[in-house]
């Protein structure tokens, strides 16, 4: 039998290989394109950080320096504003964490009269132009003394979080598969067991990459911050806010755009490694 | 060891009676499938056996306890799912220990109980793995092994193999029948496949429309199915409408005698019992054949063109077309949903063409 596979092997006809890949020509138009669109803006941005002076038309500027990372972070309201906007983005995540979830986990998995109605509401936030909406939470919250604190801020950027913070992880616990939390029922695990060991951890992934959409969504809130907050809060969009409007120096709005990536650009790093892009895509429902 | 008792019991899902006044008893170590189509209720009786559904009327006793009320996680049942269910965040001893750990059970106890049970599926070495290490038969038995590490009263199993291949489906069959048997353990096992339930089951509950049709053996249940719709559901069935006068068939193939009143029937014919053979005089025509390996299945037309099949040895040499006469060794007699006769051999004749 070896003999006969062997002969079969030795004098089989020489089988052409043909090239069954070919190059994808749309796709890679399309990702030149949202190149062009993403990431030049954003090389330009960076560049202009360390540019001292750069005329036009020159393509790259005609001295590099530090002069004005050495200003921007020489400034005391800097830091301030980077420690303030760091402590902002994690209270308002976990409080949107804490109150979303369960709430989530209601969403998808109990039916409870008005549930529909309950679950569009979290769209009302963004139904409406934003800014409107924020002159008339202000005004409550002149009355309650809310203007110009902490605590406002985190209030008002929290109602930006609600929306994605619920539906994106009722998206992730409607994808558990039900059978997974019967089972764990039938194994002995109570309601609240079966939610902390099972539910939580399949949709985790998802959950992830929603907490961290609003760590950065918080984390750039510009104009609730800035209404709610002035004077005395100020993070660090409306401090680059102040700085362009004090002076009109690119460079500085440019450091500061590069620090303000620095957060982000590290929790997307680290999630793009946890959860993957699928997660994402999941919790979109796609 | 222990009996499971359904007390007609009844569920409806908005205003729709899906299962209606059931009554059922699983006997100690018994395998009794449920069997069914779709929609019948077979799955609705095994969530409410595990507490997943509450009947809205009757009773569910395990050993006599009445368990009806109770919640899943406190019911003396281990359910085996259709999709696996293994929570993949696990790795498979993980998984397995999982129920162990809420038992607060010592970790000695665990690591040996878990061991245990991954011997008893053929996993012994697979602990570490993580779930979608694994195939999907692996899976289905990390998952056999997670409901029989709590010692369950009651074995229940909802579909278990439908995800996989007919050859690693039969060879988990035969396994869990095994371990099944070895255990003792009182087991429902729910499924659509036929095959499954013959093979597997101690009895056999045919359901339709959430009411059971028949309880039988396995071999009763194919050999004397007694409502029409059990004749054509377990099995390949030949039903030839006819009238009965005076206590024969007027069939002009299959006269048969039978004590029945005069009226309009059917007759039912396994495709084994007929014997087919060339006839050059005979009516019915070969109209196809199809080599099983095992048995070649032969289509024929009849003269008013009334189709049937028969199952003849793999020799047989029929050609498309050839005329051929027909003999049934068993004939059951229907009318509407009701049997009404059960014809041996001694009570037919050879059948010619008329």
């Amino acid at each position: 039998m070896t003999a006969i596979d062997h002969a079969t092997t030795s004098h089989a006809p020489h089988v052409p290989v043909h090239k069954t890949k070919q190059t994808d020509w749309l796709g890679l138009g399309i990702t030149g394109v949202l190149g062009l669109v993403v990431v030049v803006p954003l090389i330009v941005v960076a560049i202009w950080a360390f540019a001292e002076v750069w005329r036009y038309p020159s393509l790259l500027p005609q001295k590099f320096g530090l002069r004005f990372w050495n200003d921007t972070l020489s400034r005391p309201d800097v830091w301030g504003a980077m420690f303030l906007s760091i402590r902002l983005s994690l209270t308002v995540t976990m409080l949107s964490a804490l109150i979303c979830l369960p709430a989530a986990y209601a969403f998808a998995r109990l039916d409870f009269p008005g549930r529909n109605v309950l679950f569009l509401s979290f769209l009302a936030s963004h139904a409406f132009p934003k800014f409107g909406l924020l002159v008339a939470i202000a005004g409550i919250f002149l009355n309650l003394g809310l203007i110009s604190t902490f605590w406002g801020v985190v209030l008002i950027q929290l109602v930006g979080t609600l929306m994605m913070m619920i539906w994106i992880p009722v998206a992730a616990f409607q994808n558990v598969d039900r059978a997974m939390e019967d089972a764990a029922r039938d194994a002995g695990a109570g309601p609240l067991r079966v939610f902390w060991s099972v539910s939580l951890p399949q949709a985790a992934p998802t959950i992830f990459a929603a907490v961290l959409l609003s760590f950065v969504g918080t984390f750039y809130e510009t104009e609730g911050a800035w209404l709610i907050g002035a004077p005395e809060i100020r993070t660090m969009p409306v401090l680059m806010i102040t700085f362009i409007n004090n002076q009109i120096v690119v460079q500085y709005g440019a450091v500061l755009s590069v620090l303000l990536w620095v957060p982000s650009f590290f929790a997307l790093m680290f999630t793009r490694r946890l959860v993957g892009s699928a997660s994402f895509a999941k919790g979109f429902g796609v | 060891m222990a009996q499971l008792t359904l007390k007609n019991i009844g569920k409806s899902f908005d205003g729709t009676d899906v299962i209606r006044d059931t009554s059922l008893d699983v006997k100690d170590g018994e395998l009794v499938c449920l069997l069914g189509p779709s929609g019948s209720g077979k799955s609705t009786i095994l969530r409410m056996v595990g507490g997943f559904e509450t009947p809205d009327r009757g009773s569910i006793l395990i050993d006599g306890q009445d368990v009806t009320r109770i919640p899943p996680e406190k019911r003396p049942t281990g359910m085996v799912f259709q999709s696996h269910a293994l929570w993949s965040h696990m790795s498979v001893a993980e998984n397995i220990a999982f129920g162990l750990k809420l038992r607060r059970m010592p970790r000695r106890d665990i690591q040996a109980k878990v061991a245990e049970a991954l011997e008893l599926v053929g996993l012994a070495d697979y602990g570490k793995r993580r779930v979608w290490q694994l195939s999907g038969g692996q899976q289905q038995r990390v998952a056999i092994a997670r409901a029989l590490v709590l010692e369950p009263k009651i074995l229940l199993l909802d579909e278990p193999f439908a995800s996989l291949d007919q050859h690693l489906r039969e060879h988990l069959r035969e396994e869990l029948r095994d371990i099944q048997r070895r255990l003792g353990i009182t087991t429902l096992f729910v499924t659509h496949g036929q095959d499954e339930a013959l093979a597997l089951a101690d009895r056999i509950v045919v359901l339709q429309g959430g009411e059971i049709e028949q309880v039988a053996s396995p071999d009763h249940m194919y050999r004397a199915p007694e409502t029409r719709f059990v004749a054509g559901f377990i099995g390949s069935m030949n039903f030839l409408a006819c009238d009965m006068r005076g206590g024969r068939s007027d069939h002009p193939l299959f006269q048969i005698s039978a004590p029945v009143n005069d009226g309009p029937v059917e007759l039912a014919i396994r495709p084994e019992a007929i014997t087919v053979a060339p006839d050059a005089n005979a009516s019915s025509r070969v109209h196809r054949t199809t080599d099983y390996g095992t048995h070649i299945l032969v289509d024929i037309e009849l003269e008013d063109g009334t189709r049937l099949k028969a199952m003849c040895p793999p020799s047989t040499r029929l050609a498309t077309g050839e005329p051929v006469g027909l003999k049934a060794s068993h004939v059951a007699v229907f009318r509407g949903t009701e049997k009404l006769a059960d014809v041996t051999p001694s009570d037919t004749r050879e059948i010619e063409h008329v």
